[in-house]
């Protein structure tokens, strides 16, 4: 079956260990963690977890519900690419001499959409955000310059429907009682 | 004993336990435990602990004690290799959804991640394998903790939980109060029903021509036995069950048709592949019970009912699925499901059951030459216990014996490991059957190959005086594993001959009465000597040695491909 790139995104309680249950979820099907960011929501206590995997609807579905099913697991949800507004963040870690090789770095950075962090005598850090294909251009175009150092975030996502969590917690609860009602 | 309130935490977890109703658990002192079990000596009044042979045999016997008192089971036992020991009975009880409170000590919060004597990270290595774990590192945090164990254990679908309690949480003093969990924030054990499904329901199995329920273990853990009988009657359908659902539904009743899956009845697995309407209640689907999935019930229409809603959808695609507790839905489905009949389609079943009988059945269970056979030993017993005991299974031949040959009637349990196939769980489930409910005839079915697994268990039934009916058939194989090598593997017997040592001398060592039978004429005397006795009692069958079960859905075949010989 064919394998496209999803986003799942999931809504937790913040206990120790949680990551780990989740990954489990991932490593049983063994389906590989492309990138992983994790930050609290917009209700305090309840952390996300943003999970980019390729992979098929089908399996995509099923990991969906076992996260689902982990009792400190609110909700889960999956997305494809056009659902979303993602961005990922990238720092580079280049020479000094760059600069004093006669780049001329502030047009280049304006060009790439990317800003300087950090300049110290041996070195200049700098910024970019974006898609992944954006600070990946970037980084092959730093290269040439000797590249010491680079690393970028996981992809982090704001999602298109309206619905807020609030909402979707709400609904659970409404759609559910704690003991059987026989 | 003080009732202060001022107490250690090793008492708070014993005073948790009697407020859930706990008034038996099944352990095995250690190290990291032991301030747990020095509480626990001055609690011996109000809770009785079941000392074991091996911490894997307390924690099978909490789960034949869950499985037929519909309450959780609760061992206990030490840190690292105690914990570890206990892993088995965890997965086994995830795969089955028996409702266990597992705790287990674990070294000081001062020495934890430092690699100190037996330690173990229990909490990582449970993770896949229990419905929720939790490390109590301070003693205030015990009765909240035990609270949502119990909460989450038996709840929605049930399941194991651990509880890893630091020595020091033990040992240091708290000031207890208990208050019930009634509530998870992220845990949603019982969806409401949405009453328009429940209607497109109705209509599909009122206008099907040819519906056939499938009943699994969430009937008996939603105590829906009854609601079964009465939608089958109804509406006239018949009723096959998984092997965990053997005793859903008495096996008198016009409407049982037999038992599902690989070593089925012949009739409830071709005709899935006939059925026009399936309701599927409280069942996930198991490949053991599905055979090819490509191939599964293509024509139907499948309306699955269960708790847990990542089930629906994961095997087969219903048309209908309802997330719901057994017993809810089908209350509400008996409302919108009319009175029907099904004359024709039910004697189909009849026909099917005739073949069987002629090809198998009879063969297996009234032999007149030869060894003796276990369907046999197996319809034997369930006549002369009127198929009201409460039955346990090892898991292999033996077991596939006991599903297909005893009668299981109004009052009957079996317990039996289905999903992780645990050898060995027969012995231990029995005890904790037997303990949970003393007034029923407990009879447990192993093999020699089983046997031997969990065999240190019988010093568990000598020192607390369990009067289990033990029946070996024995076979001095590894039945089923040769019974593959026989069909799949050309013969090559490869390690599945076990020369077992003379079991009756065993038990003689155990103090346990026991007899060797090895002709059919002596058979049903030692039966009724082994049920007639006040105490343990065990037979050592020997019968034929390369028996095989039949009817068999080959791996890779589909339901209707099912082979009778």
């Amino acid at each position: 079956m064919e394998k496209n790139q999803y986003t799942i995104v999931v809504f937790t309680e913040n206990k120790i260990g949680l990551l780990n249950h989740v990954t489990i979820v991932f490593t049983r099907r063994k389906i590989n963690i492309e990138s992983l960011t994790v930050s609290e929501s917009e209700i305090k206590g309840i952390h996300s977890f943003t999970i980019v995997i390729n992979s098929t609807k089908e399996a995509v579905e099923k990991v969906v519900g076992q996260l689902e099913r982990l009792v400190e697991v609110m909700k889960a949800f999956y997305y494809e690419n056009d659902e979303l507004i993602s961005q990922e963040i990238a720092l580079y870690k280049i020479p000094f001499s760059a600069i004093e090789n006669g780049v001329e770095m502030g047009r280049f950075l304006r060009n790439n959409d990317a800003r300087i962090l950090e300049i110290q005598k041996e070195y200049i850090v700098i910024e970019k955000t974006g898609l992944y294909k954006e600070t990946q251009d970037l980084l092959e175009k730093l290269r040439p310059f000797g590249l010491l150092e680079f690393v970028r975030s996981g992809t982090i996502v704001i999602t298109k429907p309206m619905k807020s969590l609030e909402t979707y917690i709400k609904e659970l609860d409404d759609k559910h009682d704690s003991m059987p009602q026989i | 004993m003080s009732e202060n309130n001022r107490i250690a935490g090793g008492e708070a977890v014993l005073r948790c336990l009697l407020e859930e109703g706990v008034d038996i658990m099944f352990g095995y002192p250690g190290g990291q435990i032991m301030p747990f079990y020095d509480n626990l000596f001055h609690y011996t009044n109000r809770i009785n602990h079941i000392l074991t042979r091996h911490e894997q045999g307390a924690i099978h016997m909490a789960q034949g004690y869950a499985r037929v008192t519909n309450k959780v089971g609760v061992c206990v036992v030490t840190s690292g290799p105690g914990a570890t020991n206990i892993v088995t009975g965890l997965a086994d009880a995830m795969m089955d959804s028996t409702p266990i409170v597992a705790i287990t000590g674990q070294v000081p919060s001062t020495l934890l991640g430092t690699d100190a004597f037996q330690e173990t990270d229990i909490i990582g290595i449970t993770m896949p394998i229990t419905k929720w774990n939790y490390q109590i590192t301070s003693a205030d945090e015990i009765p909240a903790a035990m609270a949502k164990a119990f909460y989450i254990a038996r709840t929605g679908r049930p399941g194991p939980v651990l509880i890893d309690i630091t020595k020091d949480a033990q040992i240091a003093f708290m000031d207890y109060s208990y208050k019930k969990c009634e509530h998870v924030r992220s845990y949603f054990p019982y969806p409401k029903i949405d009453p328009t499904i429940i209607s497109e329901a109705a209509k599909l199995i009122n206008e099907a021509k040819k519906p056939l329920i499938l009943a699994g273990h969430g009937i008996a853990l939603s105590n829906a036995n009854s609601e079964l009988k009465e939608l089958a009657h109804k509406a006239d359908i018949p009723v096959a069950t998984t092997l965990l659902g053997m005793h859903d539904i008495d096996s008198d009743d016009p409407h049982y048709v037999g038992m599902l899956g690989m070593h089925g009845n012949y009739g409830p697995n071709i005709k899935t592949n006939e059925a026009d309407v399936i309701i599927a209640i409280g069942l996930r689907f198991d490949d053991r019970v599905t055979g090819n999935k490509a191939t599964y019930a293509k024509q139907a229409k499948i309306i699955h009912i269960e708790i847990d809603k990542s089930e629906i959808g994961k095997i087969t695609t219903p048309a209908i699925g309802i997330n719901a507790d057994a017993k809810v839905a089908l209350r509400a489905l008996l409302k919108e499901v009319k009175i029907n009949t099904h004359k024709e389609w039910l004697a189909e079943f009849d026909k099917t059951h005739g073949i069987e009988t002629e090809k198998i059945i009879n063969r297996d269970c009234y032999p007149t030459e030869g060894m003796i056979k276990m369907g046999e030993v197996v319809k034997l017993i369930s006549n002369k216990t009127k198929g009201e005991a409460i039955v346990c299974t090892d898991v292999g031949q033996q077991q596939m014996a006991s599903a297909r040959y005893y009668d299981f009637k109004d009052g009957s349990e079996f317990v039996t490991s289905g999903g992780l196939g645990t050898m060995g769980f027969g012995l231990p489930s029995a005890i904790g059957a037997k303990v949970g409910r003393p007034e029923k005839q407990v009879v447990v079915f192993i093999g020699d190959g089983g046997f031997q697994m969990t065999i240190q268990e019988l010093g568990t039934i000598r020192q607390s005086k369990i009067p289990v009916k033990i029946v070996i058939l024995n076979n001095h194989f590894l039945g089923m594993v040769r019974q593959w090598q026989e069909r799949f593997f050309d013969e090559r017997y490869s390690f599945v001959d076990i020369p077992s040592p003379h079991f009756t001398k065993i038990a003689e060592g155990y103090d346990i009465k026991a007899l060797y039978v090895d002709k059919r004429e002596d058979l049903e005397n030692a039966i009724d000597q082994m049920l007639a006795s006040k105490d343990c009692f065990l037979l050592d069958i020997r019968v034929e040695k390369k028996e095989n079960i039949l009817p068999m859905i080959e791996p890779g075949a589909g339901v209707s491909d099912i082979k009778l010989e």
